[in-house]
């Protein structure tokens, strides 16, 4: 299995898993625009995630095509990190889950436009432009409700607490992230996490959170060491191919 | 017959957009190229956000537009660089005005209201009914409009 197959995974996992929770508040947010804004987002998300997933499928050079590796893989095959498959709970666990992964994603991208592959470069660059939008509106709204009213705030300091230690796996680095870095592919996950500290701290405070003082860090996702979330939701996800094998319209 | 480039961007100019109806698949910018190699005609077309559900449709239009003439094809998807809303037309942008859209503008908002002309607006969400859109409102008269936002 190489390295870049095994990158293309993370970040189309990530992509995919995060975009069908997202996609899951689609009639149900609070606020009109809210849903517009989240529909949106999982839109971009699902899109860039037939980019890398088909990078993927090129890369392995067996035939399988992005649909494939999203609907016929099981759990312990997929790479995303913990922190997207964490379930929506109330809209601020879900803005702040959004804005953690959002401040990793737009810096992670924009590293990845000088990728040493051109192919991954491309994606990024492509994406990048949609999420800069993405973390635009998480951290303007991390702020809005942090800084908001007593009860609002206590919802994000909460969302902060319990998201916390699953926050960092994407910047945990392991020997897949080191070759991949050597190689040039893909950027050293501790620069990333200094942007990431950088740019999470300044919102955190400007939304008067404070962060846990716990430094552990969930991991297993990358490896294919999953929540017991993850299955539920790829029974919903998958739920076509599995029961109709093949089916097209 | 032949053929030429010139004419395959005219039939390419006849095609709406999907969602967009009153700007064309030219004046949109996601035309990249028409050329032609081993007696085919070879269109490239970047889509405009990742996700836009109007890429395949888009593809689906421009297949029926070169079946209509009858020439030999095929359709190249080609994300570098990527689309930017830069590549509108002017063409394109008053189509979009005069629809009721605010064309994007480098200061990373509408420059005017598309019904009334006032300047007095506020954005209400960077998101809107489709992946390119943003919704705004006129201070002025009032309406809720859509803008165009940059990529």
């Amino acid at each position: 299995m190489s390295a870049l197959f095994e990158f293309c995974l993370r970040m189309g996992d990530n992509t995919l898993i995060l975009g069908h929770r997202v996609s899951e508040w689609c009639g149900h947010a609070p606020v009109v625009e809210e849903d517009i804004a989240m529909a949106n987002t999982a839109l971009d998300l699902i899109g860039q995630t037939q980019m890398w997933l088909g990078l993927a499928g090129e890369v392995e050079g067996q035939g399988r095509s992005a649909d494939d590796l999203a609907y016929l893989r099981d759990a312990a095959q997929f790479r995303n990190v913990l922190l997207v498959e964490r379930p929506n709970g109330d809209i601020g666990m879900t803005l702040m889950r959004q804005f953690l992964f959002d401040a990793w994603h737009v810096e992670v991208l924009a590293a990845l436009q000088s990728s040493s592959d051109q192919r991954v470069a491309d994606i990024a660059t492509k994406a990048l432009r949609e999420v800069e939008y993405h973390v635009e509106r998480s951290a303007d709204l991390v702020i809005r409700l942090g800084d908001g009213t007593a009860e609002s705030h206590k919802r994000m300091q909460t969302a902060l607490d319990e998201l916390w230690t699953w926050a960092k796996e994407a910047m945990a680095g392991d020997d897949i992230d080191a070759e991949l870095a050597a190689a040039g592919i893909a950027p050293d996950p501790a620069e990333i996490r200094a942007r990431w500290d950088a740019r999470v701290g300044a919102v955190l405070a400007e939304a008067t959170l404070t962060p846990p003082d716990n430094d552990y860090i969930h991991k297993g996702g990358k490896s294919g060491k999953h929540t017991e979330h993850l299955g539920h939701l790829l029974a919903t996800m998958q739920f076509l191919q599995r029961a109709y094998p093949g089916a097209t319209w | 017959m032949v053929t030429t480039t010139a004419e395959i961007w005219d039939w390419l100019a006849e095609v709406p957009d999907p969602e967009i109806p009153v700007i064309s698949l030219v004046d949109l910018g996601i035309i990249r190229d028409v050329s032609e190699a081993g007696g085919k005609v070879i269109v490239t077309i970047t889509p405009t956000y990742s996700g836009c559900p109007a890429t395949s449709v888009i593809e689906m239009d421009v297949r029926a537009k070169l079946d209509e003439h009858g020439v030999a094809y095929d359709l190249k998807r080609q994300i570098n660089p990527p689309w930017t809303t830069d590549w509108i037309s002017d063409a394109g942008r008053a189509k979009l005005e005069e629809y009721g859209i605010a064309p994007p503008s480098p200061s990373k908002g509408p420059e005017r209201c598309p019904r009334c002309q006032s300047t007095d607006l506020e954005r209400i969400s960077q998101f809107g009914s489709t992946p390119c859109k943003a919704q705004w409102r006129c201070k002025s008269c009032l309406e809720p409009f859509d803008y165009f936002k940059c990529i």
